[in-house]
């Protein structure tokens, strides 16, 4: 059992309000100011040093963004993120060169993360030498030695991309990312195309170095079984926005949001003989709507089951609404003490 | 006991290579009753897809050869003639693909789509079969169904474009759906749908369902029986709870290890299997498939083991029967330490690398 005492409450990586809005085409006759995809709307957040931060949702939610936005891949149409107490987001290209090190990224598809026609031990050493003075013998090396850790034999770093399979092509870009010995690793999909035991491989070794390095993550995964096993803390995101953000096994036993509620109890689940059963389904009406035009108010009211009034206006905040539990809602399933309010339907995993 | 609607002996597939001969299905058998769901369950490359698709002839390769029998209601597939197949797929048999947006012409609407479907096989008037294109949309809970009927796939969402694919299945009420991962694109609250939609209408129509996927979650919602597969050959078959409350082959154990749960307890380390899935069936192993990558394996593991086992519960593995609850906890203890091991000592080398 992964202990909840590992991470501190030194904040490594805060977002204060992080918009990005890309601008996209109107129709040939459109008027009036250019129309603009809300991808991330007003995102705060905290990265524990320590701490797995797991960030779901589903697709188009602006989960993917939001990794750019941290990592400053991206610039932001507004807000800021600091990183250890500084402010990077309007930083320079050679101003961000030491963040550039001590934050890293592993990507979704491991087949287009990684130049084809470079080996790929020139490809882990590339940030090795962008980084260091170290000559080439020494940086090849320190790939063997990164080889060895992801679980890659250190006889394959003259080998092509293609010539490794899905799993190992992740590992390799694991490697990639620890070459410079980050702090931060922020990982978006990095198991998702990849099969059930492979997967499984991928995330044991997440756990392993985490353990061993000291590493933060941030884990962005549209699986509820995978976010639920990697994370001490976990951010819900729809529409662009942060909805609800808890400790793991709190989140999951008892959602305070009406969309966490609903997309927990749409995840199947393993029956096995040993696990919780289902709880009810609570079946979501219509479809996410189109990012170019959120619905006023809480994003989320034209298909929530408990929405009044008040959600269709005033856009709720996201507030303490129990003991380490920020909700965005303005009647979060949750009582004060942390108990379920009456009109929550799941039981969730008792 | 009645005769089922579908039983495949021996059906073996192959691909003739510079290489040689790759056996991609090898001597796969099972059975499916009238109105029952099958779970077929295994990684990518195990032949899942491909056992099905050879049963409707399906696989155009000159150089695939398909052995064995299938029998569909008594008829021979094996073998039959193209113009035969092609009045029994649509009709008789029907199969959803993983992708939605292929298996749909971007250029013509979906009500062409339904009725195309439906007047491939039967003389009804153009009239008749918009009609039941609307019935068809409605049914798979598309709002407003006569407006959409002249929209294109690209006006659809992708959970909506998947029940259009569907709903072509259904268009003819056929005896046998086979889903070829039909939620794998979907995000998890449209996959609840398009599972309810599978589950009524199977209960509904009494359709069969061939249900391939890769997530052993859908599968224990919906099969009644469950074949695994590995390496193109079936490593277990048995009932929902005979495979899923106590499963018996070693790759069932890390298939069902490996998966982290939604609703349990945390575990630190998933007990998953070291390796990968072979690349390619042409370096398959003489006896069982999934030795290279088995913590148990031994020498009887050179020759192939036979499915055995109580009833209609099987599997294909030479450990003896009472010891395998004890080995399934072995497993994943020795797996997880050796693995835990070998990281502590490559980061320690790793962080003095950093001092230097």
């Amino acid at each position: 059992m992964r202990t909840s005492t590992r991470s501190g409450t030194e904040v490594l990586l805060r977002a204060n309000d992080v918009v990005k809005h890309f601008p996209v085409r109107g129709g040939l006759w459109h008027r009036g100011p250019r129309p603009v995809v809300h991808a991330v709307d007003g995102v705060s957040l905290e990265v524990r040093r320590g701490e797995t931060l797991g960030v779901v949702g589903e697709s188009g939610c602006g989960k993917s963004t939001l990794g750019r936005c941290l990592t400053r891949l991206t610039d932001l149409t507004s807000g800021t993120v600091e990183f250890t107490g500084r402010d990077v987001s309007r930083l320079s290209r050679s101003a961000l060169r030491p963040l550039r090190r001590d934050v890293q990224l592993v990507f979704q598809d491991p087949y287009s993360s990684l130049n084809p026609r470079r080996r790929v031990g020139e490809v882990v050493a590339e940030p090795l030498e962008i980084h260091t003075s170290a000559t080439a013998a020494q940086n090849r090396a320190r790939v063997a030695e990164l080889f060895e850790l992801v679980g890659l034999s250190a006889g394959h770093l003259d080998r092509f991309p293609h010539e490794f399979s899905g799993g190992q092509r992740q590992r390799v870009g694991i490697a990639r990312a620890l070459a410079n010995n980050p702090r931060l690793i922020v990982a978006d999909e990095p198991v998702s195309a990849l099969d059930v035991s492979i997967q499984a491989q991928v995330l044991n070794l997440f756990a392993d170095l985490q353990d061993e390095l000291g590493l933060t993550y941030v884990f962005i995964a549209h699986d509820l079984g995978v976010v639920r096993h990697v994370s001490d803390r976990i951010a819900v995101m729809y529409l662009g926005e942060v909805v609800e953000v808890a400790d793991a096994d709190p989140l999951y036993d008892a959602p305070g949001h009406p969309y966490t509620e609903a997309l927990l109890s749409a995840a199947p689940e393993i029956d096995d003989g040993t696990g919780d059963v289902a709880p009810e389904r609570i079946v979501l009406t219509g479809d996410v709507p189109n990012p170019v035009d959120k619905p006023s108010g809480c994003a989320f009211h034209p298909r929530c089951p408990y929405a009044q009034d008040r959600c269709r206006t005033e856009r709720p905040l996201l507030t303490l609404a129990a003991p380490g539990r920020l909700t965005a809602c303005h009647y979060p399933l949750l009582t004060a003490a942390g108990d379920q309010a009456p009109h929550a339907v799941t039981a969730g995993a008792t | 006991m009645p005769e089922p609607l579908l039983e495949v002996t021996d059906l073996c597939v192959t691909f003739r290579s510079r290489r040689g001969a790759a056996r991609v299905v090898d001597r796969l058998s099972f059975d499916l009753g009238e109105g029952e769901v099958l779970g077929v369950v295994g990684e990518s490359g195990s032949g899942k897809s491909v056992s099905m698709m050879s049963l409707l002839g399906l696989i155009r390769d000159p150089n695939a050869s398909v052995e064995g029998s299938a029998r569909f209601r008594g008829r021979e597939l094996v073998g039959m003639a193209d113009a035969e197949l092609r009045d029994l797929r649509g009709r008789d048999i029907a199969m959803v693909f993983q992708d939605p947006m292929t298996s749909l012409t971007p250029v013509y609407t979906v009500g062409w789509h339904l009725t195309e479907a439906l007047r491939a096989h039967r003389r009804v008037p153009k009239a008749v079969a918009r009609r039941r294109a609307v019935e068809l949309l409605a049914e798979v809970g598309i709002p407003d169904p006569h407006r959409r009927l002249d929209d294109y796939p690209h006006q659809f969402s992708g959970g909506m474009r998947q029940r259009v694919v569907i709903a072509m299945g259904l268009a003819n009420n056929p005896a046998l759906l086979i889903a070829d991962e039909p939620t794998t694109a979907l995000d998890v609250t449209t996959q609840a749908q398009v599972l309810d939609l599978l589950r009524r209408l199977q209960r509904e129509h009494g359709s069969s369902i061939v249900l391939i996927t890769h997530d052993m979650a859908v599968v224990s919602q919906l099969a009644d029986r469950v074949l695994v597969m590995y390496g193109g050959r079936a490593v277990e078959k048995g009932t929902r709870r005979e495979v899923f409350h106590a499963p018996q082959h070693p790759y069932t154990w890390g298939l069902l290890g490996s998966v982290p749960r939604a609703r349990a307890a945390r575990v630190h380390r998933l007990a998953t299997i070291p390796g990968s899935p072979p690349a390619s069936a042409l370096d398959a192993p003489p006896g069982c498939p999934f030795a290279p990558r088995c913590v148990h394996v031994h020498e009887t593991c050179l020759q192939r083991p036979p499915l055995e086992g109580a009833g209609g519960h099987v599997d294909a593995c030479w450990l003896p029967r009472e010891d395998r609850a004890g080995l399934r906890r072995i497993t994943a203890e020795q797996v997880a330490e050796d693995e835990v091991a070998r990281v502590h000592d490559a980061a320690e080398t790793v962080e003095e690398g950093i001092d230097r």
